[in-house]
Formats: C-alpha cells, structure tokens, sequence
C-alpha cells in the first residue's frame, strides 16, 4: 500500500517540478518555443540556491535563482532574436554553456550539501510541524499559476500570446517579437530555476546532474495535466501544470512500489511526450490518406 | 494626413530578379482622404502599402504621416498609429485567443498611456460588447469564444473593428474582402464604409473591384510600374463608367485579365 508519507512526498515534489511544467506551458505551448535551455537553468536554480543558503542567506537563494534564471533565459533569446540561430539550438548551446556556469557557482564542485544548514524548510518546521514542506511549495505553485495567468491578461502577456498564436498578424501590428520573445523566455527560466531552487533546499543538497531530462519531464506534466483537465479556460489550462506535475509524481511514486527502477521512468516520460505531441498529426496524416 | 514624396524601392539590385517595384512614386492625402487603388498585379500597389507600413525601407525618399518622418520608424512602432488589413482572414487575428483577448490586444496597444501591466476594465469590456453589436453579427455574445472557430467573414469584420478600436491615423485595406465569398464581401464593405465614415478615417484601399473603387471613397488612382498613372477625383470620378475606365486602363497600357474579369 501507499502510505500517507508516500502521498505527500509526491503532493511536495509535485508542486515544487509543477513550476518547470509551468515554464513550459509559457515557453512551449505559448510561444511556441521548445526551451532546450530549461534543464541547464534548473541545474542553475538548484546550484545558486544552495550556494546561498550555505552562505546563510536561505530567502535570498529564491530571488537570487530567479535572477540567474531570467539571465539564462536573456542569453537564449538573444542568441535566437539578435544572431537569428533557430530556437532549439539557440537553448542547446545555452544549456551547454550553462554546464560549466553551474559548476562554478557551486565552487567546481558537481555537488553541495546543506545538512544541518537552516533553509526554508527548516526555519518553517516548528511552525508548521508535518507539512512544513507541503504548505509553502504548494502555496509557491499556486501564487505562480496565478500570477501568470494575471500576467497573460495584460497588454504585455496579451502580446506574449499573440507572438507565438499568430506571427502573420503580430508583424502586422505594433509588437516587438524581438521582446516579447526575450520577455517570455526570461519569466518561464525565472519559473524553471525558482523550482531548482526550491528543490535545493527541499532536499538539501545540489548535485549538477540534477537537471537531466527536466524539459521532457516538464513536458510530461504538463500534457498529462491537459488530459486530466477539461479543454477550455486559460486558468484550467494553468492549473493543469500542477495537475500534471503531481499526477507524474505519483505515477513515479507508483513505479517505485512496483520496484521498477527510478532511471526507467525517463524512458517512459520520452514515450509519452513523443506520443502526445506525435498522434494527433499522425492521426491526421493517416486520415488525409484514407480520404485520397 | 499622409506625404509620400518620391519614394523608390528596388528588389534584388544588380541581379537579373531586379524588380524596380516603386519608382519616383509621390502620393498626398488630406484627412479623411479616402482613396482606392487599382492596378494589375506587380504594379507596387502591395509594395507601396509595405513601405507606408515599415515592412521595409524604401531606397530613397520621405514618408511623412500627421506632420512626423516615419520613413525609418520601425514597423511595429508605426503600427501603433497604422492599421492594416490584409487579403487572407487569418493574419489579422489569433485564433487560439477569445474575441475579448484579441480585442483586448489591440485596444492596450494602440491607446497610448498605459503600462505593459494594464489590462482591460469592465467599463471597456462593455464598450467592447457595444462595438461588436454593431457589426451585426451576433458576436457580442460569444466575447469568450476562441477566434479560430469563427468564418473568414467573421475574422474580417473583426479584424476591422480591431483596426478601428482606437481610431487609427492611417487605416491601410490590402483586398481585404477579396477572400470572401460576394455576399460576405458586400457586408464588409458596408461595415468598412460605416465605420471609416463615422470615424472620418484617413483611408488607402486597394481593389480588384472596379466598381467598388469607384463607389467607395473621394478619389481613386491607378498604378503601373510603381507609379500612379492616372488618378480620379470629383465630378471626372463621379461621371466615369466602368468601360471609360476600362478605355483609359487600356489606353495606359494598365489592362489585363484580371481587371477585365472583375469589371464584368
């Protein structure tokens, strides 16, 4: 059976990976850009995040991650909007860059440990007592769903969209793609690098290997968070990255029990995305010959 | 309203594509101007409304729009103050957004004075629903529903409402009802007529119609070779036939097939 502690690792975990499904949801399904950046910017979230906190600073670390986020994700849009390199290698070589960075930040080391550091979660334990870790993440997660769906509403999210929807109509009026691009990719590695960071001192340690697979991983979340929710409103649509991020934790969770190696579940999270983002236009194809 | 003087444009220089599209071309409009434009294809009907746009620089001369140089403003910054509709319905609207966010859109754009945080208030949000009724297509009562699954004729009307919201200096129509089936055409013109004569729009359309460009507006001109050929204004304008027009087409050497169809 799944014991309680089990079922709120996976809530914890969920919502902590929900806000790379988020990034996702602004950088992929809005802009229409597959962010190859995010695995490096997660490292980097985690590896700033703990630098900081070692050094004594645990509510500093988020902003300070953000920050170096935003500046990665400002690398990668440059790249794409001033050299004209296409967006996937453009994320490509800013997540490779991003190798070295990160083990810089974390003194040339591949990993950093936080035991017996105070973090967020230790400074919250006496307050909170057994969901010390569950009520902040989950209310992190909740406040970021929120606030981007605010910001979609505004003439600059508005704009955002209509950059990725329709590039035919937005040449034709006053938006700069060169900023909206650079805008939504900053805020989505912000996203990406805030759940590095929370991941950091949620377990208490950094290592550089930790962002692998993070943008199918993300990918994953947020197509099974469409599945599980109906189609329709953007704040649904929203949610569903924290919908999907916790039901890809249990699933994992589930895994687990059934003694299947953790290192599988990449596998299976490649099978899913590649069959999500595959079928429809297969089905298509395959319908359009059927009509010849 | 608008100064175009002696604009040039040439395509491809120095090779054999050398397509000289705008030659010497000069062109004034007063406010209110409403002027239609007709010529065969590659006359430069297309590349004169992209250098009043911005989609690129011409190679010598000044556009002035309102008093101000915008011949090396950048297109999305002109925009704010240009609109354009174009042929294909699908350009002028993002289908995966609500009628609501895509007015939404135009609206926080083109009213200066706002921060890139503003959004749409309920006071707006009405006006917009007041607007759309006014199109008579029964869409102020679908503002949440996805553009995409609207007609052409649908998208086009709203398209030009978008253009209109806030009263654009200079409204720039490229066919934009040659898409749409004659009957749907015909209420987009009508629309497009209303509203540019409520507004008192400074106004260039471009038409395969010889009647409409005949019909609609104060003056008409025709381009050949990335020059106006022949313009029609006033009591000539008004008197002129269609085959007069054909006669003169003809006679400057402007006719073709395509001109020939339409005015049948």
């Amino acid at each position: 059976m799944i014991s309680t502690t089990v079922v709120i690792n996976a809530l914890e975990l969920g919502c902590i990976y929900s806000l790379v499904a988020l990034a996702l949801f602004l950088s992929f399904r809005i802009l229409n850009i597959a962010d190859m950046t995010t695995n490096g910017t997660f490292t980097l979230g985690c590896a700033v995040s703990a630098t900081v906190a070692l050094a004594g600073h645990p509510y500093l670390a988020f902003p300070a991650a953000m920050l170096a986020g935003a500046a990665a994700g400002f690398v990668t849009a440059a790249l794409q909007t001033k050299f004209r390199i296409p967006s996937i290698l453009a994320g490509i070589i800013t997540d490779t860059g991003l190798y070295t960075v990160n083990l810089a930040v974390m003194g040339f080391s591949s990993n950093v440990n936080l035991l017996k550091k105070t973090t967020l979660f230790t400074q919250l334990k006496p307050l909170m007592g057994a969901y010390y870790r569950l009520v902040p993440t989950a209310l992190i997660a909740l406040a970021a769903v929120g606030l981007m769906v605010l910001f979609l509403k505004t003439r600059l999210g508005l704009s955002i969209r209509a950059t990725g929807d329709n590039p035919d109509m937005v040449r034709a009026s006053s938006i700069n793609t060169s900023f909206t691009i650079t805008v939504g990719l900053c805020i989505a590695n912000a996203c990406t690098a805030l759940s590095g960071a929370l991941l950091a001192q949620y377990q208490k340690s950094a290592d550089i290997n930790l962002g692998g697979g993070m943008v199918i991983i993300g990918l994953a979340s947020l197509i099974i968070g469409e599945a599980l929710l109906p189609k329709g409103k953007l704040w649904v649509k929203a949610l569903g990255a924290i919908v999907g991020s916790i039901a890809y934790r249990f699933i994992i969770a589930l895994a687990l029990r059934l003694d299947l190696p953790s290192e599988c579940l990449k596998l299976i999270s490649a099978v899913i995305v590649a069959l999500a983002i595959g079928l429809p236009a297969w089905k298509q194809a395959k319908g359009g010959k059927a009509a010849c | 309203m608008l100064k175009i003087d002696n604009i040039s444009k040439t395509f491809a220089p120095g090779t054999v594509n050398e397509k000289r599209a705008l030659s010497g071309l000069s062109l004034y409009l007063a406010p209110g101007d409403f002027v239609t434009i007709l010529g065969s294809n590659g006359a430069g009907k297309s590349t004169l409304f992209n250098a009043i746009a911005g989609t690129f620089l011409p190679d010598s001369g000044t556009i002035t729009l309102d008093g101000r140089d915008v011949t090396r403003m950048p297109d999305y910054r002109r925009s704010k103050f240009i609109g354009r509709m174009f042929q294909d319905p699908l350009k002028g609207t993002a289908p995966n957004m609500t009628i609501e966010e895509n007015m939404a859109l135009c609206y926080l754009r083109a009213s200066q004075r706002r921060s890139p945080f503003s959004m749409i208030s309920k006071a707006e949000r009405r006006e917009f629903r007041d607007r759309l009724a006014q199109l008579g297509l029964g869409l102020e009562d679908r503002m949440d529903s996805l553009v995409g699954l609207l007609s052409g004729g649908q998208r086009q009307a709203l398209t030009l409402l978008m253009a209109t919201l806030v009263t654009p200096k200079l409204l720039l129509l490229d066919e934009h009802t040659a898409a749409l089936d004659p009957a749907t055409a015909e209420k987009v013109l009508t629309l497009t007529r209303q509203i540019v004569a409520e507004n008192r729009i400074t106004c260039l359309m471009i038409t395969h119609n010889v009647q409409s460009a005949l019909t609609l507006g104060n003056r008409t001109i025709m381009m050949k070779d990335g020059q106006i050929a022949l313009e029609l204004t006033g009591q000539r304008r008004a008197t002129i036939t269609q085959e007069e027009l054909l006669a003169a087409f003809r006679h400057q050497g402007l006719d073709n097939d395509r001109i020939l169809f339409s005015a049948q």
